[in-house]
């Protein structure tokens, strides 16, 4: 018979409804990993920093406790991150005994391979590393943290997601997908990408983060930045974000809704420095958080779209 | 310590819309989202725009609500949903996750997806048209899946002048079909999606619809207010089965904060709880094998409660369907992914390799007797031959005619040899552990939704 691994106990949810929802969710996703991991030769997982990775790479220790993640993390680390980010996603991958994989779109621009867009974003620019990540690594699976409710297109995703050697998603020829049995199959040159939080809101996510108390980077909690006024969003002033002369610079209690590359992703003005208080704020929040705070999702109805086909997460 | 499953799967509602195409599904879903406030400024903004770009309502500043849905840049230029979308919502009351699924005939494979997850399943009916082909096919398939639910939304019920004969004769038809395929749960509503007529609010243009007569509910009241699977299950649809997805011994490595020494023999099965609840103390069979054992162990994971803290285990003494869990064992076994822990009580499944099944035909290829697949059986894939095509559904009638072979969009009645014994549940019995999929061992493709038994 089996020992019993140490145990701790805790409060049990109260079994409302909120946090039943929160449960149900958790379960689907935790099974989700798991069936990946079991019908994948060489799984990876997405890891930012940002609030929904890290909200499924805890799901992925739960998932496998009390044995450790059974994957590496990799990050397509874009050159205009936040500082404060990636020294949370050093911490984590570190406190957690991870291997990160880091595919450094710098590179690509120092050496020639992708060229700076005029506007200076360089989330588009992500694909190739990525897709070149996954093709070195021989990676047949890989988690995104990619949630529906974020975008229209995104809406349209699978749970698993077929992607041809150019990683590119057909959305008019999407296998179905039924009950809870997912379909992995694929053949030589091809992966799948797997959004194991694909039912969860951002609400969900933050009422997830304040029941399990999950840490996260400070930049999601309201602080004080020089920030300038630029397409109705609050720019920081950054070495790649620079203020033109007719754009102010003043001092704002702002925080982070999305956490992207710093040239196109806005601050929003909020008190909420605490975890519950962000729950409040964004339960009344009148705005989507791509709405309020990315630049690159606004250039056309159709940008993510778009983006996914070329192979984007 | 007390522990209690925890999960209230009502909580969390998922139904999905169906009809045919024009009939306005995706103008219901935006108008649902719309006056239950779950749309967003910025997407309002969007949408407003791009009616008045059109020129929707001819100037009259409405706005064109299917564009809330239809995301791809196909949909909104041909002005018809392609794919299977899902949106969120929240009432005072329910978490709500929606499938909104296309009525194109080629697309039904997407309302088979949709359906398959359902706990109810939104029917659209043109209010001018009554029922079609389409109607027949998609209350068959949602039949044939089993959504507990079915509430036939009769749309445009405004260009009927709210016609309360024009309704009943609806209904009338609908129920007929319903009742010919098994469906006894269904409930009818008159809506008109466009201008909002019993979608969120009770309408003043239907003084007719009341309790008594009708169901008299507005359509997301009804959405709101309706039992779940588990909750409307009979006894025999509690029966535990738990098929292992992961055999978690943390040689490898443990998480952190764990003891290594103290895990050293630790061997648990991961998995998702598919059918009732388990306890500790419970017998339980493994299969196909036969053996049994007792539970002695149900762990998850509990929270890092601390930065930068450990993963503290929580034991607990019982967890229902459908909590992830990892099971502990009282004897050694050799128990592996593909198998199946089933409660000892009442009776489990015997594994079988000959068995009859009803398929939904997904493949673009015709099925053709003695075709050789792939089969996926909750965490098992095992190889299996169709040995014989034994009938299809004929949407006219609605009966079960000859047939050689089935065709895209075809519903049948097959015979299945396969390689290895399976432990199936007839599906009508439980839902996740009698459902299966065929594969295309080449392509990979999904060629049919199974669904084990004959009715």
């Amino acid at each position: 018979m089996s020992q019993t691994p140490q145990t701790a106990v805790r409060e049990h949810p109260t079994g409302t409804g909120e946090q039943s929802a929160l449960d149900a969710l958790e379960s689907e996703s935790i099974h989700i990993i798991r069936e990946v991991v079991a019908e994948f030769d060489r799984p990876a997982m997405l890891f930012s920093g940002g609030k929904d990775s890290v909200v499924m790479l805890h799901l992925a220790a739960k998932a496998f406790w009390p044995a450790a993640i059974p994957f590496p993390v990799l990050h397509v680390d874009t050159g205009h991150n936040f500082p404060e980010v990636l020294e949370f996603r050093d911490r984590t991958v570190e406190r957690l005994g991870l291997r990160l994989v880091v595919a450094s779109v710098q590179d690509y621009i120092d050496d020639g391979r992708l060229t700076e867009r005029p506007d200076g974003t360089r989330n588009p620019l992500q694909t190739v590393p990525l897709l070149d990540a996954i093709m070195d690594n021989k990676f047949d699976a890989v988690f995104g943290g990619g949630r529906r409710d974020e975008d229209k297109a995104r809406a349209k995703e699978r749970i698993l997601s077929l992607r041809d050697e150019f990683g590119q998603w057909d959305p008019r020829n999407q296998r179905p997908e039924l009950w809870n049995l997912y379909n992995g199959r694929h053949t030589a040159g091809q992966h799948v990408r797997a959004f194991p939080i694909s039912n969860w809101t951002e609400l969900d996510i933050w009422r997830y983060i304040e029941r399990e108390k999950i840490d996260l980077p400070p930049i999601y909690f309201a602080h004080d930045r020089d920030v300038f006024r630029r397409d109705d969003m609050w720019m920081a002033v950054t070495p790649v974000s620079q203020p033109k002369e007719t754009e102010p610079v003043e001092v704002q209690k702002v925080r982070y809704r999305t956490v992207g590359d710093m040239s196109c992703t806005g601050a929003v003005l909020s008190d909420a420095d605490s975890v519950d208080r962000v729950v409040a704020e964004v339960a009344v929040s009148t705005l989507t958080e791509r709405g309020a705070t990315r630049a690159d999702d606004r250039l056309s109805e159709a940008a993510m779209e778009d983006r996914k086909k070329d192979g984007y997460f | 310590m007390t522990d209690t499953p925890t999960i209230d799967p009502g909580s969390l509602f998922r139904f999905a819309t169906a009809g045919s195409v024009d009939d306005g599904k995706s103008t219901l879903v935006g108008r649902l989202l719309h006056d239950a406030k779950a749309i967003l400024a910025d997407q309002l903004e969007a949408v407003t725009r791009t009616s008045e770009e059109r020129g929707f309502g001819g100037g009259s500043g409405r706005i064109d609500l299917a564009l809330l849905t239809d995301g791809l840049r196909a949909e909104r230029e041909q002005g018809i949903t392609i794919d299977v979308a899902y949106r969120y919502f929240a009432t005072d009351r329910r978490s709500f996750v929606l499938a909104d699924c296309p009525g194109h005939v080629q697309y039904t494979k997407n309302t088979v997806t949709g359906a398959s997850t359902a706990d109810a399943v939104v029917l659209l009916v043109d209010a001018r048209h009554g029922v079609v082909e389409q109607t027949r096919r998609h209350l068959a398939v949602t039949a044939l899946l089993r959504v507990p639910h079915v509430i036939v939304a009769v749309n445009k019920i405004d260009l009927v002048d709210y016609s309360q004969e024009r309704f009943d004769q609806i209904a009338a038809d609908i129920t007929r079909v319903a009742h010919t395929l098994g469906v006894e749960q269904l409930k009818v509503v008159p809506v008109s999606a466009l201008e909002g007529d019993n979608v969120v609010d009770a309408s003043e243009h239907t003084p007719w619809y009341t309790e008594g007569s009708y169901d008299g509910r507005p359509l997301l009241r009804i959405l709101e207010e309706l039992p779940t699977v588990d909750e409307s299950g009979s006894g025999e649809a509690r029966a535990f089965r738990f098929p292992v997805q992961w055999v978690i011994r943390p040689q490898g490595g443990v998480a952190q904060g764990v003891d290594a020494e103290a895990t050293r023999d630790y061997r648990g099965y991961a998995g998702q709880i598919a059918s009732g609840t388990v306890a500790v103390g419970d017998k339980v069979v493994v299969l196909p094998s036969g053996r049994t054992t007792t539970v002695t162990g149900i762990d998850v994971a509990g929270t890092a409660a601390t930065v930068g803290g450990a993963f503290p285990g929580e034991q607990l003494q019982e967890a229902a369907a459908p909590r992830s869990v990892t099971l502990r064992l009282a004897d050694e076994l050799d128990v592996a992914r593909g198998e199946l822990i089933a409660g000892a009580s009442p009776e489990p499944p015997e594994a079988v390799q000959d068995f009859t099944a009803r398929l939904a035909w997904l493949g673009a290829n015709p099925l053709q007797p003695r075709a050789r697949v792939l089969l996926k059986h909750g965490t098992a894939t095992v190889q299996a031959m169709v040995t014989s095509v034994d009938g299809r559904v004929d949407l006219d009638t609605m009966e079960l005619t000859e047939a050689t072979g089935l065709e895209l969009n075809d519903l049948g009645t097959v015979t299945l040899r396969t390689a290895s014994p399976l432990p199936l549940d007839d599906y009508s019995d439980l839902r996740r552990t009698g459902a299966f999929l065929l594969i295309d061992s080449q392509s990979g493709n999904t060629l049919a939704a199974g669904l084990v038994g004959e009715s």
